[in-house]
């Protein structure tokens, strides 16, 4: 599944396009512990997260991860999106919650995947 | 190709409390690590234990050096801060113990897991540190982890 699939089911706004249409979604993950998603989130993985920071896109990059989905329309740091342009991340924002926006996204088959060590 | 000659070596400075370029070290290590042609999971290997570390300077120090030697079959990091220094590193490895203040819990950080990815992810790891002082954490990285010389020691 490409990542520009989940934005109409998750109701998102894009806030940085990332390499929307080529990057392929192969898992997902809901954390809002930074170094609980570093440690078992699998590349490849959409991420579901309350936060809104800067630091998120760091965190995307070290796993690989294509795609953060923030949850609960969070207000977001403009540094987040320009560090996500850089870093060509695609940044989703959605007025779910973690919960509901993991609910839509098993729904149209991204389902959760752990790193194994 | 000499295997004991460092091929890359890096040497970075890392500020306390700045947040805004935390993590740099551990991408550009990365994009290096790339471009060295190292396979990916040894180079997601690094580049976690590095930022976690990096991070620690960040979250928990005043200021630190990050330095990096990378040789043909494995890699050193080794990060130097002045700082609060760690008075039990047993306790510090405990997955879930961490004395991050509340306004750094609120960002993500703090959840206690930083030095044990730190662990899992090094061949080795040691750590000297001293109390009102600071901490220096030395990691290394084998390309083939059957070459592990010595075990993990704290
Ligand atoms: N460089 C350092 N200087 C001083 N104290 C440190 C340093 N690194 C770690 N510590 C201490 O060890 C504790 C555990 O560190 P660890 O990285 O495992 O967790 P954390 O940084 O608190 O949270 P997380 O890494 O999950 O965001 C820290 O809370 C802190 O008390
Ligand atoms: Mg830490």
């Amino acid at each position: 599944m490409k990542v520009s699939d989940i934005v109409k089911p998750l109701e998102a706004e894009v806030l940085c396009e990332g390499d929307l249409n080529n990057s392929e979604i192969t898992g997902g993950y809901c954390s809002d512990l930074l170094s609980d998603c570093i440690a078992n989130a699998s590349e490849g993985s959409v991420w579901v997260t309350i936060h809104s920071h800067p630091n998120i896109i760091a965190v995307a990059v070290l796993v690989g991860m294509p795609c953060i989905v923030i949850s609960n329309f969070q207000e977001v740091d403009p540094q987040t999106i320009e560090k996500a342009k850089k870093e060509k991340v695609t940044l989703l924002r959605t007025s779910l919650t973690s919960y509901q926006a993991v609910e839509v996204l098993t729904k149209i088959g991204i389902h959760g995947t752990k790193k194994h060590a | 190709m000499n295997p004991h000659q460092p091929h890359i070596e890096i040497k970075k400075e890392i500020t306390g409390g700045d947040f805004s370029t935390a993590g740099g070290i551990s991408s550009e290590l990365k994009n290096i690590l790339q471009q060295a042609g190292l396979p990916p999971q040894f180079i997601r290997r690094v580049v976690i234990a590095t930022y976690e570390a990096e991070m620690n300077v960040v979250i928990h120090a005043y200021r630190g050096t990050f330095s990096t030697s990378i040789y043909p079959d494995h890699v050193q990091v080794v990060l130097e801060d002045e700082g609060p220094g760690i008075p039990d590193v047993d306790l510090a490895f405990q997955e879930g113990f961490s004395t991050a203040p509340a306004h750094i819990r609120e960002m993500g950080f703090g959840a206690g897991y930083g030095l044990s990815n730190m662990k899992k992810c090094s061949n080795q790891i040691d750590i000297q540190t001293q109390v009102g002082k600071g901490t220096k954490v030395m990691m290394t990285f084998w390309l083939d982890p059957s070459q592990v010389k010595s075990s993990v020691s704290v």
